[in-house]
């Protein structure tokens, strides 16, 4: 536990070391406002919820997430620093894990930093908060899903912008997983069972819920185990990789 | 003591270790020589567990680095070749860093990055970003996380490489201070740094290893050991009494200057007195005459022939 950490807490310092951190909640925050005032039409509405705010954040992780993760190993590969941090007396788990929550925590705090849209949606009703705290929560998931692909994509490549562009793409298929267009596009003697299972691991399926505030259980576990295999994933490509 | 085993490591076509075997004890520092592309740095990242090797065992201190790899990691320090360090932490906060995992907290970790800060003079830098620093400086900080924790076993990776003459000169000494009772492992191309620094030397080519010894022992080796320079002032015939001599093992006419000539000698033999008397018998023309000592450099081109090959 002691390493672990360590490694978050280094971390998190180096993304408030660089303007990178600060760069990253102001454009999340600008986007987030634009995406809800602008494209979700949340006064037009006339209802005292947040639904336009959380419906649009699958498309926002889409990008800003894999902008956080492409670094997480793709840089340490490319300095050297990797050698130096697994030459210490670290476990690799520590080391994968640390790294991870630090970039997860980043994002909660740029998703915490979003409660003046909270505070307005107070002021102009009577929202259910709890409904609220649980898509906040949801929100916060789905954005570690997309950083363990980041996380482990980054692992695979020295080159941050290959990370990038490869956790975009994985991310987006994940994202559109679930949907109708992609299902149909399932030839007819496919077994059901196969077409539900890869309906299953859509992200939006899982997050459409919880962004009505319908936080079921086995949407945060499927979220839970969905970063576990990724971050699993990411453990066995540095392994493999770090030699190159 | 580090015993290392059989080792060997081969990277899909490419066998960068072939069958390695020797052990390091306390107080030894160990030159670990070899033409780039030897398998030096593969040798050093196996030994400090950043890499697995494809057979064969490494242990330190008992400890397998793959079995048991916490507990070796934590009696080694280790510079990586280049020296890599977080260009956005302070030196400060980066020592901070390697501190805490090692385990140290509170009032220990002030003392011993405070130490480790004096002992290689990186005081005044302690507070600047690591990225804005000079080369000299960051190898300084590698160093510093390597020997923070007094490690037993010290391992450093091209120390020396791209330093100006003084900062190798510093180096050298603090590494020669740490020494006493660790063991240390230099791998370097440099040879006078090994005659400068190191107690035993080791050379390898193509992944195995093709001499180890003591510096002097392994120049004692070299074909120009106890070799005669002699520099005449004009040319004259000289063969034949030479080459009445026994302890003569041929003569080398440099290629440029034909006055210059060296005189070989049996290995283990001197013939200094010898040549000497046979040059006043015949009064030859000198104008310069001396003994060499074997050079590493010959020694390392006379194991190491047969091409290096990719880094």
């Amino acid at each position: 536990m002691g390493n672990l950490s360590v490694i978050f807490k280094r971390e998190l310092a180096s993304y408030f070391a660089t303007p990178l951190a600060y760069i990253f909640i102001v454009i999340f925050l600008i986007t987030n406002g634009i995406f809800t005032f602008e494209l979700g039409g949340f006064f037009l509405r006339g209802q005292a919820d947040l639904l336009p705010f959380f419906s649009f954040h699958p498309w926002l992780y889409l990008f800003m997430v894999p902008a956080i993760a492409m670094t997480l190993w793709a840089d340490e590969r490319k300095t050297g620093t990797i050698e130096l941090l697994l030459t210490l007396p670290v476990r690799l788990r520590d080391a994968v894990l640390g790294k991870f929550l630090a970039a997860w925590a980043l994002m909660g705090i740029a998703l915490a930093l979003t409660f003046p849209i909270w505070i307005t949606v107070n002021y102009l009703g009577d929202p259910d908060n709890g409904v609220i705290f649980a898509a906040y929560l949801g929100s916060w998931f789905m954005a570690g899903g997309f950083l363990a692909i980041g996380s482990c994509m980054s692992a695979a490549t020295k080159n941050s912008v290959i990370a990038f562009i490869l956790t975009v793409s994985l991310c987006f298929i994940f994202v559109i997983m679930g949907s109708p267009i992609l299902l149909e596009a399932f030839p007819a003697w496919m077994p059901q069972v196969v077409v539900d299972a890869f309906a299953s691991m859509g992200f939006l399926t899982h997050y459409e819920s919880i962004a009505k505030g319908v936080l079921d259980i086995r949407d945060l576990l499927f979220f839970a185990a969905f970063i576990g295999a990724w971050l699993f994933a990411s453990a066995i490509v540095i392994e493999i990789k770090k030699a190159n | 003591m580090i015993e290392i085993t059989h080792l060997s490591k081969q990277f899909e076509q490419f066998t960068a270790i072939d069958d390695l075997s020797f052990t390091v004890s306390e107080g030894e520092v160990l030159g670990f020589l070899g033409p780039n592309g030897a398998g030096k740095s593969t040798t050093m990242k196996i030994i400090t567990g950043f890499l697995a090797p494809t057979s064969g065992s490494v242990t330190v201190d008992g400890h397998n680095i793959a079995t048991d790899a916490l507990a070796a990691k934590a009696l080694m320090g280790y510079l990586p070749e280049g020296a890599p360090s977080y260009g956005d932490m302070t030196t400060l906060d980066f020592l901070r860093f390697v501190g805490e995992i090692r385990g140290y907290r509170g009032a220990e970790l002030v003392q011993r990055v405070g130490r480790v800060l004096a002992e290689v003079e990186l005081g005044a830098v302690a507070l600047q970003k690591i990225e804005t620093l000079s080369k000299g400086f960051k190898r300084r900080v590698g160093l510093a996380q390597a020997i923070m924790h007094d490690p037993k076993v010290l391992i450093l990776d091209e120390p020396t490489d791209g330093l100006d003459p003084n900062q190798k000169q510093h180096v050298r000494e603090l590494i020669k201070n740490l020494a006493r009772d660790k063991i240390v492992i230099i791998s370097t191309h440099i040879l006078e740094e090994v005659s400068a620094v190191c107690t035993r030397a080791v050379i390898i080519a193509n992944g195995r290893l093709v001499a180890d010894g003591t510096p002097a022992e392994l120049e004692a080796s070299s074909k120009y050991h106890q070799a005669v320079n002699v520099r005449l002032t004009q040319l004259v015939e000289l063969g034949g009494h030479l080459e009445s001599l026994a302890d003569v093992a041929g003569i080398e006419v440099d290629a440029e200057d034909k006055l210059s000539l060296r005189i070989l000698a049996q290995a283990g033999k001197s013939i200094y007195s010898q040549v000497a008397k046979i040059a006043q018998e015949q009064n030859w023309p000198i104008a310069e005459m001396t003994v060499a000592r074997g050079q590493l450099e010959d020694v390392f081109k006379q194991v190491t022939a047969g091409g290096a090959r990719r880094g």
